[in-house]
């Protein structure tokens, strides 16, 4: 009798597993990285999109995308939605600038202070949403506009302009504008170049001398989401939240405040955002972030996350960053006219929307 | 086995006296008295629009009594929130069952309460212990469960019921309130429920079982009272009653005697013309 057990127990181990992993939302987000992968090795192969500096241009696209990706994520799988999140990108890169330039404030203490406000913008939000009950895409609507003309009035009032430059120019805190404009790895690419693995210039420095630190904060902030939804109480409430808000509230779980806390999220992940385009560049600018909401819902929906919220992932917002860069690389790539970028963009929201619904229904499908 | 029915000596584990619930002008529950004693299945029995979701939100802590006063363990007692409720005891499984079907079994089950292992930025959700215990409650009420990690979407509606009960009792109910738990299922579906509730009652719980369906109440159930229009129309011990002066007692059974009735005249008179009809009928039915 054991002997015979063993095998149909052994089967129905790999069966649960098999049906673990189909429900596991972002599968078609895995499919769709393989194609486009594919899809320009073939198209683009030897144009220059796989050598080493057409992957670091397009992984730089897909982790500026992907930090917000991830907080969206998040902020979806609870069930709501955060139209403000470019206009934060502007509101805190003016604040750093004006901060820094204006006021001569140390670059550490003005990114505290544009996180400060983002965290206080964040909850507001949240609270709105939680205690009125309007939907989040009304309540995000209006601080959409209230952040990006506040940042366009305070900015001309205090300097005349729309833009503040030389923000990193002559200054001495090089660690923190290393910490998040910097590049790492330099180690690695030069031994690379001198192995003759990637192409170097004359002199024998690498074309390529290391990679964004936006990229580490992608991935570092891709694990912690990751690790917060699947494996705390907090990433449970999440979904739970996002699922069935009155089924949360009846067994106890703090709906407003797990609400505000994502919302605080998005607009965190927004100013970090901004922070690394600030100082990758030493610039700010009032219209900087313009449209990044849509492709941060863009590439969650991708990776498997549902509009309606209680499923999703923060890897599979991981993969439909990586998809939308290596998309918009891609075309340039391949000399395809980049206007038919946004059209490539628009039918793949589509078809990635058909999917998830199509996976949700089987993944509900009694057995 | 009781000859004459004598109060019971045990204080009850939650007890309201002389409890109104008004909203505005509206009068949704006016004077009610009910006590609630451990190890007893209470039948609120009524008709829509007697007061039962009112009473049981009344219970749960959702809804404060306007009037009157709730006792718990003999302590009066003001339940300000479900949260205050389920820490005195007092759990509901309401008809929707609180229950996220596109999260696993196990995460429902533990949603809110969630065992956690580690500290700090390490602290996280023992999920082998969730999954042990979730498969050991479920094995103790018969049901054997493929998967811990299944999404309860896919459970049927009698193993859905069963999960939200037993998370309550598991979850340390003393007093277990389910509202309609079987108006929504077949037969057997009922069955399973209905025996999972005799067995929380063997282990000291009091449940209130909320239904308008008196053949799925009489067999389990050891105390009656009966709504009508907010007010309690009387409260029995089974010996005292049977199921069809329940059944008469309720709202319904007037009326369902006089629909008997009326149907009766109905088909006789319609009966010549039904041979023509039946044919087309029953195709359109098809």
């Amino acid at each position: 009798m054991p002997i015979q057990q063993t095998v149909p127990l052994r089967r129905n181990r790999l069966v649960r597993l098999i049906s673990r992993g189909l429900r596991r939302p972002e599968l078609g987000a895995l499919g769709a990285t393989v194609f486009t992968f594919g899809f320009f090795a073939v198209t683009a192969g030897d144009s220059g999109l796989f050598s080493a500096l057409g992957v670091v241009n397009f992984l730089h696209v897909s982790a500026q995308l992907g930090i917000l990706a991830a907080a969206v994520a998040l902020l979806m799988i609870g069930g709501e939605f955060d139209l403000s999140i470019g206009s934060m990108i502007g509101f805190a890169g003016i604040t750093i600038g004006i901060a820094v330039v204006q006021f001569g404030l140390p670059i550490w203490l003005s990114v505290l202070i544009a996180f400060a406000f983002a965290m206080v913008i964040g909850a507001t939000n949240g609270l709105l949403v939680a205690r009125t009950g309007l939907p989040s895409f009304i309540v995000t609507l209006a601080s959409y506009f209230v952040l990006r003309g506040l940042s366009l009035s305070v900015t001309r009032a205090l300097t005349g302009r729309t833009q503040i430059p030389y923000i990193t120019k002559n200054t001495t805190e090089s660690d923190i504008v290393w910490l998040f404009g910097g590049k790492f790895g330099s180690g690695v690419f030069s031994w690379l170049g001198q192995a003759g693995w990637i192409a170097t210039r004359p002199d024998g420095v690498p074309l390529v001398q290391g990679l964004p630190m936006s990229i580490a904060w992608w991935l570092v902030l891709t694990a912690a989401v990751t690790w917060l939804l699947v494996k705390t109480e907090f990433g449970n409430w999440i979904f739970a939240v996002g699922g069935d808000e009155q089924a949360a509230r009846n067994v106890g779980v703090p709906v407003t405040r797990v609400k505000v806390l994502l919302f605080v999220g998005a607009s965190c992940a927004a100013t970090l955002f901004a922070t690394i385009q600030v100082l990758e560049t030493g610039s700010a600018d009032t219209l900087r972030g313009t449209q990044k909401e849509f492709e941060a819902v863009i590439a969650t929906v991708i990776g498997g996350t549902l509009l309606t919220g209680g499923y999703g992932s923060a890897i599979g917002a991981m993969l439909g960053s990586l998809i939308f860069g290596t998309v918009a690389m891609g075309i340039f790539y391949t000399g395809i006219d980049s206007d038919y970028f946004m059209v490539f963009l628009g039918l793949m929201v589509l078809v990635a929307v058909l999917v998830n619904n199509y996976v949700r229904r089987k993944a509900l499908e009694a057995r | 086995m009781r000859e004459t029915f004598t109060p019971p000596v045990v204080t009850p584990l939650i007890e309201l006296s002389h409890v109104s619930r008004r909203f505005g002008s509206m009068s949704a529950l006016e004077d009610i008295s009910v006590a609630i004693n451990p190890g007893e299945v209470h039948c609120l029995l009524g008709d829509n629009g007697a007061g039962k979701s009112t009473l049981i939100k009344v219970l749960s802590g959702v809804h404060q009594p306007s009037d009157g006063e709730v006792r718990i363990d003999g302590v009066p007692t003001i339940l300000r929130s479900p949260r205050q409720a389920l820490d005195c005891g007092i759990a509901t499984v309401f008809q929707d069952l609180a229950m996220v079907p596109l999260m696993s079994i196990v995460r429902n089950f533990f949603l809110g309460r969630e065992p956690v292992k580690g500290r700090f930025i390490a602290r996280r959700i023992d999920m082998r212990k969730a999954e042990a215990i979730v498969l050991n409650e479920m094995a103790q009420m018969g049901i054997n469960v493929r998967d811990p990690q299944q999404p309860v979407g896919t459970l049927s509606g009698g193993e859905r019921q069963c999960v939200a009960i037993a998370r309550a009792v598991y979850h340390g109910a003393r007093v277990l309130i389910l509202d309609e738990p079987t108006s929504a299922l077949g037969v057997h579906q009922a069955s399973i429920v209905l025996r999972y509730i005799a067995r929380a009652r063997a282990r000291g719980i009091a449940v209130i079982f909320i239904t308008h369906n008196i053949h799925h109440a009489y067999p389990i159930g050891d105390v009656f009272t009966l709504l009508n229009r907010g007010r309690v129309h009387g409260t029995f011990r089974k010996a005292e009653i049977s199921e069809s002066e329940v059944l008469e007692m309720m709202a319904g059974g007037r009326d369902l005697e006089r629909l008997r009735h009326e149907l009766a005249t109905i088909s006789i008179n319609e009966a010549p013309e039904r041979d023509s009809g039946s044919q087309s009928a029953a195709s359109t039915l098809r």
